[in-house]
């Protein structure tokens, strides 16, 4: 169970360790991409802190709704869209709910990556943030269903996401800039599957510190 | 890094007030907003036409804002397309009632940013339009993937349908034209060095001295593949032997475009379109109008564009009317 305070730390968590990946997640932008991904994300979660200060009282679907807004007007670029599009999603899962069950959050992870489906139009496979995403979910789903504790199965989860992104240097870009170096950009670890899997990681390590 | 700026999160907002001060016959900014729309906007009764993109492509797009080209010009950070609430505001603020067409290039974030914004004005009655350009050949085109990459060509979208807009047509009518432009020109480019963006601070790949980067994006992405550097004519001749493999342009008259990067100097641009005219000239291909200098650029790259569009009765004659603009005048 996920209280609403546990989520505004979680949402401090992806803040920081976004803040402190800009240059990485820039640089590996920079090998098969145009080079902001870092900058962008940063520059988004920055911006969002003010706006979920000032909701921190409210319901968790408030409080995703939020940093979705925040990250639609501050982002740009492809992941802005993208990444509102999935906290959006993830808002209306938990919309006027104080906490987040396990359920709950094999949900988020779903509507999030069916926004991103349908937003992007991109499938598994195309190098993008679905490759971290989706393996997730499926192991997210899997151990909930098998009855275990959530920081257990988010655990499983963030390894699944991990393996994702190291599929990712396997494959040719289908989507997003890295689509236009064609089998070039193979052997290059995707920059959007690195940040989803960085947030789940964050999220894994505030469940793990506060359990 | 080596730049003229203050800070490299200001440089938009800084360039934008100062395009303001240089140009407020043309352009005005909305405020809170990078966006530029014409000092008399919105225009009653007239389709209005607003494009945008990351910023590091100066002139595009806020250089074609006045009589004749684009109502509004929507400014994201650098290289990185503008958010749906920004194109939004564009919208909202250069309606004259009878409608908006975005005209867009073909890249994942602009194209989602754009729909984004679309759905917002379609939210509050406002009708809207999009085309999305796609004239660079370097890249292949398939179903499965983004498709081609928006470069150079957009401007001859927004010199064609702007003055279709201008005319009175209505925003089908001024679609369909953009549409057309859009089917008719073809691009390719090239660069000897790399650019740096301000908040990255190191450039976006290495060039050793004796190399170029042919097929590149306008945004440092790395081109489609890198060789030994030749001299201008053979470079040219591979990026015009692409564009017209691509369509059908035995017979026809066209206009043609030599974009610089942003830093090569005018002399190399016209040592480029020798090659180009003289390439047409021996195919038979009639050059209608010729343009040459920065109209879609990237930052301090070094390298240019060959952009070439087919032209039929009715896009010359838009493509010679008047146009007034900080970065485009034709009277």
């Amino acid at each position: 169970m996920i209280h609403r305070d546990l989520l505004l730390k979680m949402i401090e968590e992806i803040t920081m360790v976004i803040g402190a990946n800009k240059q990485y997640l820039t640089d590996l932008d920079q090998t098969i991409g145009d080079g902001d991904h870092g900058i962008n994300m940063d520059r988004g979660f920055r911006a969002i802190k003010d706006k979920v200060e000032a909701v921190k009282d409210k319901d968790c679907g408030t409080i995703l709704k939020t940093v979705a807004m925040g990250l639609i007007s501050t982002v740009g670029g492809a992941s802005g869209p993208l990444y509102g599009t999935a906290f959006m999603k993830a808002g209306q899962v938990v919309a006027n709910k104080m906490e987040i069950t396990a359920e709950d959050a094999v949900k988020i992870l779903d509507e999030a990556i069916q926004g991103i489906i349908a937003r992007g139009k991109a499938a598994q496979g195309d190098k993008t943030m679905l490759d971290a995403l989706i393996p997730a979910y499926d192991a997210l789903k899997a151990a909930v269903e098998e009855g275990e504790p959530l920081t257990n199965a988010m655990g499983k989860a963030v390894e699944a996401a991990e393996g994702g992104v190291a599929y990712t240097k396997t494959i040719a870009a289908k989507k997003g800039r890295a689509n236009y170096l064609g089998d070039r950009s193979i052997g290059h670890q995707d920059p959007g599957a690195t940040s989803s899997y960085l947030m789940l990681k964050a999220i894994y390590d505030v469940l793990t510190r506060e359990a | 890094m080596k730049k003229l700026i203050n800070n490299p999160e200001f440089v938009v907002e800084e360039m934008l007030e100062g395009v303001v001060k240089a140009h407020p016959k043309y352009v005005r900014k909305l405020e809170g907003f990078n966006v530029l729309v014409r000092t008399n906007s919105p225009v009653q009764g007239k389709v209005a036409l607003v494009s945008g993109g990351g910023s590091g492509h100066e002139p595009s797009h806020g250089g074609f804002v006045g009589k004749g080209m684009l109502d509004g010009a929507v400014a994201g950070a650098v290289f990185t397309s503008p958010t749906p609430d920004q194109v939004f505001e564009a919208v909202k603020a250069v309606n004259g009632g009878a409608g908006v067409l975005l005209v867009v290039k073909n890249y994942t974030g602009d194209i989602m940013n754009f729909e984004m914004a679309a759905e917002m004005a379609a939210m509050e009655d406002i009708q809207v339009a999009s085309v999305v350009v796609n004239d660079d050949v370097a890249v292949e085109n398939s179903t499965w993937t983004t498709g081609r990459r928006g470069i150079a060509g957009t401007v001859f979208v927004h010199k064609i349908a702007g003055a279709a807009a201008e005319a009175g047509k209505s925003l089908e009518e001024v679609k369909a034209v953009a549409e057309k432009v859009i089917a008719n020109v073809r691009s390719m480019g090239m660069s000897l060095t790399p650019c740096t963006v301000p908040a990255a601070g190191k450039p976006s790949f290495e060039l050793a001295e004796n190399e170029m980067e042919m097929g590149l994006g306008i945004h440092g992405e790395p081109g489609t593949f890198r060789d030994v550097i030749k001299p201008a004519d053979e470079i040219v001749e591979h990026l015009v032997d692409k564009i017209l493999a691509d369509i059908d342009y035995n017979g026809s008259e066209v206009a043609v475009m030599i974009n610089g990067l942003g830093g090569t100097p005018l002399m190399e641009l016209y040592i480029m379109n020798r090659k180009v005219s003289s390439m047409l000239e021996e195919k038979g291909i009639k050059v209608y109008k010729t343009l040459v200098g920065n109209y879609m650029t990237s930052l301090e790259m070094a390298g240019g564009s060959v952009s070439i569009l087919k032209l039929d009765d009715e896009l010359k004659e838009l493509l010679d009317a008047t146009a007034d603009t900080p970065a485009f005048v034709q009277l």
